[in-house]
C-alpha cells in the first residue's frame, strides 16, 4: 500500500469502487455542504469534492474535503491548475494532508473564460501531468519541485482525469500511459454517454496494459431532463452525447424524465461493470447528489465493503 | 511581428482632449504590416480626429509624421524638430514605441493611439495569428514548430486537454487546439514519438515572470 487512502484499500483489495462528487457551496454556508454530505454517507467509498468546477467561485476544495471528513467521509480533494501556481499548489498539498486529506485528483480545469470570473488571468504554470508528477514526487522521494526536501512529506493516493471522447482520438489512451507513467495511481473519466465509443476506449487501454497498472473509474452522471441533456450535448466541452439518448429522454413526459435518467445511469452503471479494465465508477450527479444513493440501490453497488 | 489595434476614437479623444496641438506619431515597421499604425493609417487618423474636432466645433492643431522605426533612437530622432512646438505625442506605434518615445522626449506628454496585442505573424490579407508569447526558452523544435505556450490556451506541455473537439478549442470554436496542429503535425513528419517524454514544468523565470527583459550585449554596443 503508498498511501493510507481509503480508496486504494478498497481498489487494492479488488472491490468494484463507487466515489461520488460533490460540488462545495456558492459562498460559506455550512449547513449545505453539511447536507450534500449527509445524503451520500455510507453509500460511497470516497466523497470527491470539486475545485472551483466550471470556473465559478465556490467554497475552497481543501475546507470542503476537510468539513466532509469530519463527517465521517474519506475525501478525495481536487486540484487544478487553472489558479494556482506552484508554491500554492504544493502549500495546499502540504496543508491538505496535514487535515488528513488522503487522496488527490489533479487536474487542468475547465478556462476561466466558462465561468463567472472571465477576465480572470489563467496561471497554468503547471499542468495536471506536471502536478500529478509533483505530488509523486513528495509522497516517494519526499521533495518539492527543484528538490528541496519536504518536512513531513504528503503521501497521497493520486488521481487524473482522462476524456475518452476528446479528439484527437487517436491520442487519448496515449495521455492515459503519460498519466500513469508521471505517477497516477488511478483514473477519472468524463461523464459516459457513449457506451460503445467507451468500450473502445477500454479496449485500447486494455491493449496496451495501462489497466494492468491504473484503476480506472468510469464517470456516470444521471440526466435530469432533456434540456440537460441537449445543453450537455452542445455547450459542454468534451462531451459525448448521443442523440439517441437524448431523444429517449425527451420522449419520455417532462415529469418523468429525472426517472428515465435515471434509469439510464443504472444501465450505464451495468454495462460498464462488465468491461475489462474498469475498476469503480465514479458518480457526478450534479446538485442532485442527495439521488445517489437511490442510483446505486439500482445498481445493487450501494453496500459497500469494509476496509 | 508586433500587431496591435487602432483604439476607438472616442477613447483616443479622452486622452488628448486636453491638449490643443497634437502630433500624431506612426510608426512604419511591425504596425505597417498589419495595417494599424503605419504612413496610411497615420493619415487617416490624423483626418479622422481633424474631422472629429470640427464636428465639435473645436481648434486643435493636428500634425502627422512617421517614422520608420519608433523603437529605435535614431529613427525617433527625426521629428524632434517637429516636438517642441506640439503639446503631446499621439503615437501609432506598439508599447514598446510609445516607451521609447517618452524616454527621449522626457517633458511631452506621450499618449497611445494603439492597443498592443501579440507578437504574431500574417497569415493571409487581414489575418493576424498570435504564435508567440517571448517566454525566452524556445523549445518549438519539440512541438513541430507550433508553440504550445501561445497556442493552446492552457499553456499545456503534455498534450491536449479534454476540451478539444474536432480541432477546436474548448475556449471558442474559432480557436484551433494547438496540441491537434502538434499532433497532425509531428505525425506529418513522423515524429510523433517526441510527445512520449514526460516535459517538465516550465522554467517561467525567463519570460516576464521574471520581471521586465533586457539584452546587453558588449560586443555590439558603440
Amino acid at each position: 500500500m503508498k498511501t493510507e487512502s481509503r480508496l486504494e484499500k478498497v481498489l487494492a483489495a479488488g472491490h468494484f469502487a463507487v466515489t461520488a462528487e460533490c460540488g462545495p457551496p456558492k459562498g460559506s454556508d455550512l449547513a449545505v455542504l453539511e447536507k450534500k454530505g449527509k445524503a451520500l454517507l455510507g453509500y460511497i467509498d470516497s466523497v470527491n469534492v470539486t475545485d472551483n468546477q466550471t470556473a465559478i467561485v465556490r467554497m475552497s476544495s481543501v475546507a470542503a474535503c476537510s468539513i466532509l471528513k469530519a463527517m465521517g467521509h474519506e475525501p478525495v480533494l481536487q486540484m487544478v491548475t487553472r489558479d494556482r501556481n506552484r508554491i500554492a499548489l504544493q502549500s495546499d498539498l502540504f496543508g491538505a494532508y496535514a487535515l488528513g486529506i488522503r487522496t488527490v485528483l489533479c487536474l487542468t480545469g475547465d478556462h476561466q473564460t466558462f465561468g463567472n470570473q472571465k477576465e480572470a488571468v489563467g496561471v497554468f504554470d503547471l499542468d495536471s501531468i506536471q502536478l500529478v508528477r509533483t505530488v509523486r514526487e513528495m509522497r516517494d522521494n519526499g521533495r518539492i519541485i527543484g528538490g528541496e526536501p519536504i518536512q513531513g512529506p504528503p503521501k497521497m493516493f493520486i488521481g487524473a482525469a482522462e476524456n475518452p471522447f476528446a479528439d484527437p482520438v487517436s491520442w487519448r489512451v496515449v495521455r492515459l500511459a503519460k498519466k500513469l507513467q508521471a505517477g497516477a495511481d488511478f483514473i477519472q473519466t468524463q461523464c459516459i454517454y457513449n457506451v460503445d465509443r467507451f468500450e473502445q476506449f477500454m479496449r485500447q487501454a486494455v491493449d496496451m496494459g495501462v489497466t494492468e497498472k491504473l484503476y480506472i473509474l468510469a464517470g456516470i452522471t444521471p440526466i435530469k431532463t432533456a434540456g440537460m441533456a441537449k445543453y450537455m450535448a452542445n455547450k459542454v466541452a468534451g462531451m459525448d452525447v448521443p442523440e439517441s439518448l437524448i431523444q429517449r429522454v425527451a420522449g419520455v413526459p417532462k415529469e418523468k424524465q429525472a426517472a428515465e435518467g435515471i434509469k439510464i445511469a443504472v444501465e450505464t452503471i451495468q454495462q460498464v461493470r462488465e468491461m475489462k479494465g474498469v475498476a469503480g465508477i465514479h458518480l457526478m450527479a450534479i446538485e442532485w447528489e442527495e439521488r445517489v444513493p437511490e442510483i446505486l440501490e439500482a445498481a445493487g453497488l450501494a453496500k459497500r465493503p469494509q476496509v | 511581428m508586433i500587431v496591435a489595434e487602432l483604439k476607438e476614437i472616442s477613447e483616443i479623444r479622452r486622452m488628448i482632449d486636453r491638449y490643443s496641438s497634437i502630433l500624431v506619431v506612426g510608426c512604419d515597421s511591425c504596425v505597417a504590416e498589419c495595417a494599424a499604425g503605419g504612413r496610411r493609417e497615420t493619415m487617416l487618423l490624423a483626418a479622422a480626429l481633424k474631422l472629429s474636432y470640427a464636428k465639435d466645433d473645436k481648434q486643435h492643431t493636428i500634425t502627422e509624421s512617421c517614422l520608420d522605426r519608433q523603437c529605435v533612437d535614431d529613427f525617433i530622432e527625426g521629428i524632434a524638430h517637429l516636438v517642441p512646438e506640439h503639446d503631446v505625442l499621439l503615437s501609432l506605434g506598439c508599447g514598446a514605441g510609445v516607451q521609447a518615445l517618452a524616454r527621449v522626449y522626457t517633458d511631452k506628454p506621450i499618449i497611445p493611439a494603439l492597443d498592443t496585442l501579440f507578437i504574431g505573424e500574417t497569415e493571409m490579407r487581414g489575418v493576424w495569428q498570435e504564435n508567440c508569447l517571448g517566454c525566452g526558452q524556445c523549445k518549438l523544435g519539440y512541438f513541430g514548430a507550433v508553440c504550445p505556450v501561445t497556442r493552446c490556451s492552457k499553456k499545456l506541455m503534455n498534450g491536449p486537454c479534454g476540451g478539444s473537439k474536432d480541432g477546436h478549442c474548448e475556449v471558442r470554436p474559432d480557436i484551433p487546439c494547438g496540441w491537434d496542429m502538434i499532433i497532425r503535425r509531428l505525425d506529418t513528419l513522423g515524429e510523433l514519438d517526441r510527445l512520449n517524454e514526460y516535459v517538465p514544468p516550465v522554467d517561467w523565470s525567463t519570460s516576464h515572470s521574471g520581471g521586465p527583459r533586457r539584452v546587453v550585449r558588449e560586443d555590439q554596443k558603440p
